[in-house]
């Protein structure tokens, strides 16, 4: 087993993952998006305009990501609009628009994002440096469990975080000892994390707060900006100090990996190890700090979890119910890349987002709304895996000669 | 891709490098012999009992009512005594768990035969729970037999067909069957908790349960009979003989069929299969399917043999160590085997019945003691996964053996 795609040869889906095809694709859906509600067809539930929209942006991020910016950016665009026109059509009325789409939409998409951002960007650390980290769920479990633990006893949120981020740069570190000293497979060897780390945190849930967190610890502050004006006030004026984090590690992820020296290192142990070796890089330090990282970064996005204003401060029993596997998602979405990363997790976000606010038209179909990410994600790696390129060394133990 | 080994006895670095996970995992088994999948789950049972000793709890106490909670003291207790009675209910219930992991267990093995990671027998177990409840609920008419041969085979084409997404996207696109699996994973699990939630199209009619996001129960026609206890108290029903035999079937395929033979030439070596002339795509997709089958097939068991209605709630709760994830634990430790599949589940099966509903324990509670189970699962993947380890004591071992400590470390020879 070693990295996430094979180049397979098959013309008819190699024209289907031409960018511009699916960014053509993404732009006729987001126009469809919209008509879906008005004659001939007049969907009646505004669940279908919306579920064909996010399908416009998709692909858009897809595409842009791919190489044709103004195409794809342009499909994401015309996505949004047609999820917009599309839930005006069907409920006839700017009132119920107002009810779906107002600030706090962005707010919430922000919110959700948070902890898939964490996910996507510490997933690309280890990913990057050939070690493929499908144990990301049970290093966020760790972080949402102890990040908990070490607010209540310590009393502050920065002892839950740094805690919370200590737990899961531990289990990283377990993890990179068999996958990088024991050469393990390191598919099974990341589903054996999450194993341990539902059955960690269980334990020391039942333990210690016999499997019930009051919640009165203390939590990770909102920021607060004041004078932005009502709507940008209620959008962006009250957001988490971690998402506000996150959207700096963005940035800071995408200045390590592609301009400076110790990214391009990191880089070069995923490319080709032995490369790397023979330049005297060490790669099994490379590799050994980048899992251990991403179990870090992963880790804050568990804390965020439990501390931050979604959790208020509450665990329960295997909390992350696969975010990881979202941001893992949004990862490979992203195309190896934090800013593509970031638009996934994102557009996940979203989706989550309008799912919450859908349900006052239709709970049922909320909870069907759930599964598109995780549809969305597989006519993703359907597509993307071909035309993507991951490290070409990941998945692959290095033997040191 | 390097050529296939000959050779078990090759240094670690080699069987490093040799690409394919099915070769790997072969090799590896074949080195250890029982010893590996042994010494694993002794010293699994070791650092989980630290755990328990760490906390204050006496772990060589807690074992032993895990194994009673699990009714394996029903061997020394033949007799019908209170005792004797509790331990053969118990022990029923740790059939009936074993049933469906040697299901799921067989799910994940026989992916791993054709050099694929099936993470996603929850899933196909959830959608083979789904069919046969909607064809056990629906059809009342039917007469026992072609009813639940009916609801059987719909579950278990069901899982195929879930599991077949996965295997297709991988033939025709390269997406890795890992990503596929446990999104269909996450797709089945809101898709049912959809389905049997309020309002749902499969929620129960029952007068003065609208609210209640629980299936109706399977019609009495649809029902596997019970042979061990009673069919009120959830007692051992004939599912278990179909367990048994969809090992023999895995066997017989695997072992004695030219299907078989392709699937395991395609996951020890696609290169050279494909160069033998074996279909590589179509035997990925056959081999996905498959792998569905035996898991759809336990949930159309667990359905119609003791639940008989499920929900929500459930569906949501068997996100987190469901049998599909514990069948990857019984198929890493059972070799990939029939017989070690069986046994694997008798152990995961004897661990989770025993730290729940059936501890009786003043030594640990049953809330502390199901988290050791995920914890000794935990491990126990996690020591199969290192398989160079394994290797590299193997053959450090018979390389003491055979050769005088003088001489030069040369590479051993078989």
């Amino acid at each position: 087993m070693t990295a996430w795609g094979q180049r397979l040869e098959n013309p008819v889906s190699d024209r289907l993952r031409d960018p511009r095809t699916t960014g053509i694709v993404a732009l006729g859906l987001g126009v469809f998006a919209a008509f879906l509600a008005i004659p001939p067809i007049e969907a009646r539930s505004p669940i279908w305009p919306v579920v064909v929209g996010i399908l416009a942006v998709a692909l858009g991020i897809w595409t842009a990501t791919r190489g044709k910016r103004k195409l794809g950016w342009g499909a994401v665009v015309g996505g949004l609009l047609g999820i917009g026109l599309g839930i005006l059509a069907t409920r006839s009325g700017t009132g119920n628009l107002e009810a779906v789409f107002d600030a706090t939409l962005i707010d919430q998409t922000f919110g959700l994002a948070t902890p898939l951002v964490f996910g996507a960007i510490a997933g690309m650390f280890a990913e990057r440096s050939g070690i493929i980290n499908i144990g990301l769920e049970g290093m966020m479990l760790m972080g949402a469990f102890f990040g908990v633990y070490g607010a209540d006893k310590g009393g502050s949120w920065v002892i839950g975080l740094l805690i919370g981020m200590a737990s899961g740069g531990l289990l990283a570190l377990v993890y990179a000892y068999f996958a990088i000293h024991l050469r393990a497979d390191q598919i099974v060897g990341g589903t054996a994390v999450n194993f341990l780390a539902v059955g960690i945190t269980g334990y020391f849930f039942q333990l210690v707060y016999n499997g019930n967190v009051t919640g009165n610890v203390p939590l990770i502050p909102n920021v607060h900006i004041a004078g932005l004006g009502h709507f940008l006030e209620n959008s962006i004026g009250n957001l988490n100090l971690l998402t506000w984090a996150s959207f700096a590690l963005v940035i800071l992820a995408w200045v390590f990996f592609f301009k400076t020296p110790l990214g391009l290192r990191l880089r070069a142990c995923g490319e080709h190890p032995r490369a790397a070796d023979t330049v005297g890089i060490n790669v099994y330090l490379v590799r050994y700090c980048a899992v251990v990282l991403s179990g870090v970064l992963v880790a804050i996005g568990g804390v965020y979890l439990s501390l931050g204003p979604q959790g208020n401060g509450t665990f329960i029993f295997d909390m992350t119910s696969g975010k990881g596997f979202i941001a893992l998602a949004a990862m490979i979405f992203g195309n190896w890349r934090p800013a593509g990363a970031f638009a996934a997790a994102l557009l996940f976000g979203f989706s989550s987002a309008l799912a919450l606010k859908l349900q006052v038209y239709s709970p049922q179909a909320s909870t069907l709304f759930a599964t598109l990410p995780y549809v969305l994600t597989l006519v993703a790696v359907a597509g993307v895996i071909g035309r993507t390129v991951p490290p070409a060394a990941e998945g692959k133990p290095y033997a040191k000669q | 891709v390097t050529e296939p080994k000959k050779d078990l006895v090759e240094s670690p670095e080699q069987a490093a490098s040799s690409g394919s996970l099915a070769a790997r995992l072969s090799l590896s088994h074949k080195a250890g012999g029982v010893a590996v999948p042994v010494a694993t789950v002794v010293l699994a049972f070791l650092i989980g009992g630290l755990v328990v000793l760490a906390t204050g709890h006496n772990p060589l106490l807690a074992y032993r009512d895990i194994f009673d909670g699990a009714g394996l003291n029903w061997i020394f207790h033949p007799t019908t005594d209170t005792q004797g009675s509790i331990a053969a209910y118990n022990l029923t219930q740790t059939l009936l768990q074993s049933t469906t992991l040697i299901f799921t267990g067989l799910a994940v093995a026989f992916a791993f035969r054709c050099g694929m990671f099936n993470i996603g027998g929850e899933g196909q177990y959830i959608v083979g729970l789904v069919v046969a409840n909607w064809i056990g609920v629906s059809f009342a008419g039917m007469s026992t037999l072609p009813h639940v041969l009916f609801a059987v085979l719909g579950a278990t084409l069901a899982g195929a067909a879930w599991a077949g997404i996965a295997g297709v996207l991988k033939a025709t696109t390269g997406a890795h069957e890992v990503i596929s699996t446990i999104m269909l994973n996450w797709i089945a699990i809101y898709t049912a908790t959809w389905l049997f939630g309020a309002g749902g199209p499969l929620q129960n009619n029952l007068p003065g349960q609208s609210t209640n996001p629980v299936s109706n129960d399977v019609v009495h026609s649809a029902q596997l009979p019970v042979f061990w206890g009673s069919q009120g108290f959830q007692g051992l029903d004939i599912g278990f003989f179909m367990a048994i035999g969809a090992l023999v079937v895995f066997w017989a395929l695997i072992n004695r069929t030219t299907l078989g033979y392709e699937v395991r030439a395609v996951g020890f070596n696609p290169d050279a299969a494909a160069y033998g002339g074996i279909n590589v795509k179509k035997n990925l997709i056959r081999a996905m399917a498959i792998s569905g089958a035996f898991a759809g097939m336990g949930g159309a068991v667990d359905m119609l043999g003791y639940l008989y209605h499920y929900g929500s709630l459930d569906v949501q709760n068997s996100a987190a160590g469901g049998v599909g994830f514990i069948g990857i634990a019984v198929a890493l430790l059972g070799r990939n085997t029939a017989v070690g599949v069986f046994l694997g589940s008798v152990l995961f099966g004897g661990l989770i019945y025993g730290t729940t509903q059936g501890l009786s324990s003043n030594v640990i509670e049953p809330e502390l003691a199901s988290n050791v189970t995920l914890i000794i699962q935990g491990l126990v993947v996690l020591f199969i996964g290192a398989d160079i380890l394994i290797l590299y004591v193997w053959n450090s071992r018979k390389r003491l053996r055979r050769q005088p400590p003088t001489q030069a470390p040369a590479k051993a020879a078989a």
